[in-house]
């Protein structure tokens, strides 16, 4: 028997927003005694800041340029490598329960598995649907299927339509009648993608994960070895948690963030040191891509907005880190309190007030590149409390998970196991991590490659039809933590910036076989 | 308005290709993820994995051209126009084109991601259609 692993994931949550990181508004308790136990990492990076890339580098352990899910809306390859194949295939028991995203959303026609496993049932091994060998998708014995609402044909969409459809009224309508996401404002201050939701508590998402995660655990055998991911929808868009929780954080008590400037004049001024699409979507000239509402204008944004957004946020954080805490007790009740790690983090932040913007887009910055990531190693294993200040990448969870497994890593792994220290990240080179971001929708294409070290957030602009190939950005992470002032251009940075470069040419041409990019088949 | 086309050459003369897409009835053995469908008259009924009922209206089928056009009439649609026409290149190939027009630019992309697996499927039945018949 080895270890088991439980990996719990949310959408698009700021490393901020949990207390262990500093966080200071939604109250973080289970997160925080896992980080207190284990390794809490503050410099953790996604591979892109959307969904789509960003989760098939986790399954696969490779960068969105290797794999081919390249943007929301182009399908993971279905034989792409899949780290839960790995653990299936050395005698675990795998399951995926609430947000997959390796394939895209809109899709009417259920060719992606995804999409048709709920009108299909819930398959099992033992009754297997596409591959038999591979578990019934990408590795995963067990499926059961979450989004951000209860349209679509997942696996909780179809529940609440069938058990509960007086509901499907209360929650935020994700999309407008033209599929964009919408720009609906609700709530108290009218902020887009933000709504009251009637539902009741334990009929959300959230709670609804974490019944079925404990559900599948509890058909596990004693004996048996599991991979379990558990991943939760929140606290990505909409911002309609369940009406009866939002008093937990009353968002005409919530400070503004640290980097929303309250000024149009300081707002504007930071945003054009930046590359040219930060300001033209600001003024509302470009949409650059589907993760933000086609129709709003970020020069919109008010002040007691960002409040009530990042108020709602940090009450979908507060009732996820609950329904952790409840799927934790599990491991008591069977018997498994020392054999498990667990392994949290996000697929991406939110930019939530900085800089005057919310959602997210071709905008690397803090805000949407770094992670929580917490790993608190099986207790049988004795693990040290510690802090890992060294950049480290989802790339490397794959790798991770089977070290843990004692699964030799594949070649089709582009990341090492996570460093459980900083002497390990030092010894092993864990010294920058790469994020990568290509999207082309109706006629606007962007291509950014940004490298992060200890010292330097860099990026660069590939040519496109927005940036010509020469604009850039680069900050000192040391004196500007959060980003103003853009040092690209400043003479004194040239040295920084040319082995930076270098860094990105080096991931560029790094060695390995790359899949053949996908299509863009869907906005998300 | 979006209009997104996807094109394929397939070794099968036009003929055979046109055999494959002209009957209305056939879709769900050539597009990923219709799984039955029923039709009426013009009227056709198709139901995805998602266990979804899209309405549409057969606007045209013309072995002469060899064109075969439908509308998606669901409320969700402004406005959809799907076309398949089927070129002969030599007596041994053909090319076959699939059209996709459709409001909001959205569903277009939806909607055309999906006929270019429907292109794959069409050359796969007509290829082995054509193989068997010159076996």
């Amino acid at each position: 028997m080895g270890r088991r692993i439980l990996f719990i994931t949310t959408d698009q949550q700021r490393y901020d927003t949990v207390g262990a990181n500093g966080g200071c508004l939604a109250r973080t308790p289970h997160l925080d005694a896992l980080a207190a136990e284990g390794i809490r990492y503050e410099r953790c990076q996604p591979t892109s800041v959307v969904c789509m890339p960003s989760r098939a580098s986790m399954l696969t352990g490779q960068f969105p340029s290797t794999h081919g899910a390249w943007m929301n809306g182009v399908a993971l390859a279905e034989n792409a490598p899949s780290v839960a194949e790995s653990l299936h295939d050395a005698g675990y028991a795998t399951a995926l329960i609430g947000k997959a995203h390796f394939e895209p959303f809109l899709d009417p026609f259920g060719r992606f598995s995804e999409n048709a496993l709920a009108n299909l049932g819930v398959p099992t091994v033992e009754s297997p649907w596409f591959d038999g060998r591979r578990g019934v998708h990408r590795g995963f014995d067990f499926l059961e299927l979450a989004t951000h609402g209860v349209l679509g044909p997942l696996h909780y969409a179809k529940w609440m339509q069938a058990q509960h459809p007086e509901q499907l009224g209360n929650f935020y309508p994700v999309l407008d009648r033209e599929l964009n996401v919408n720009a609906l404002g609700g709530g108290d201050t009218g902020a887009p993608q933000v709504a009251f939701n009637d539902v009741p508590r334990e009929w959300y998402h959230t709670d609804w994960v974490a019944d079925r995660t404990i559900d599948w655990l509890d058909r596990q055998d004693d004996d048996r070895d599991w991979f379990c991911w558990m991943s939760f929808p929140d606290p990505h868009h909409p911002w309609d948690p369940p009406r009866s929780q939002l008093g937990r954080v009353p968002w005409r008590e919530v400070e503004l963030p640290a980097n929303y400037p309250t000024s149009a004049h300081e707002r504007e001024a930071l945003l054009d040191q930046k590359a040219r699409h930060w300001r033209a979507w600001y003024d509302g000239r470009v949409v650059s891509n589907y993760e933000a509402p086609a129709k709003w204008v970020p020069a919109t944004l008010r002040a007691n907005q960002v409040r009530e957004v990042n108020a709602l946020n940090a009450v979908e954080v507060e009732l996820i880190d609950e329904a952790i805490g409840r799927v934790l007790a599990v491991f008591d009740r069977r018997g498994w309190r020392d054999d498990v790690d667990v392994i949290f983090t996000t697929d991406h932040g939110e930019l939530q007030g900085d800089f005057g913007l919310l959602f997210k887009g071709p905008y690397h910055v803090d805000g949407l590149l770094r992670l929580p990531l917490i790993w608190r190693p099986a207790r049988a294993s004795s693990p040290t409390p510690t802090v890992v200040t060294a950049p480290v990448s989802l790339v490397s969870l794959a790798a991770t998970f089977l070290h843990i497994a004692q699964v030799d890593v594949p070649s089709w792994s582009e990341g090492a196991s996570l460093p459980t220290s900083d002497a390990d990240a030092d010894v092993r080179g864990f010294d920058h991590s790469v994020t990568e971001w290509d999207s082309a929708l109706f006629g606007v294409d962007v291509h950014v490659r940004t490298v992060v070290t200890k010292e330097h957030l860099y990026t660069e602009y590939l040519a496109g039809t927005m940036h010509d190939g020469s604009e850039g950005e680069l900050y000192n992470l040391a004196d500007d933590p959060l980003q103003r002032v853009n040092r690209f251009g400043d003479p004194r940075y040239a040295s920084a910036r040319a082995v930076l470069s270098e860094r990105l040419r080096a991931h560029a041409l790094r060695p390995g076989e790359r899949a053949t990019p996908g299509e863009l088949v869907a906005p998300v | 308005m979006a209009s997104l086309r996807h094109e394929r050459r397939i070794d099968a003369p036009a003929d055979v290709v046109w055999a494959v897409v002209r009957d209305p009835a056939s879709i769900p053995e050539w597009f990923p993820g219709i799984v039955s469908c029923t039709v009426d008259g013009a009227r056709r009924t198709v139901r995805t994995a998602t266990g979804l009922d899209i309405p549409e209206e057969i606007l045209t089928s013309d072995p002469l051209l060899r064109r075969f056009a439908y509308r998606i009439t669901a409320p969700l649609y402004e406005l959809h126009v799907g076309t398949i026409d089927v070129f002969a290149l030599d007596d041994r190939s053909s090319l076959c084109v699939y059209g996709t027009t459709a409001l909001p630019d959205t569903l277009a992309l939806i909607v055309a991601g999906a006929t270019k697996g429907a292109l794959d499927e069409i050359a796969r039945l007509a290829e082995t259609s054509y193989r068997q018949m010159t076996e």
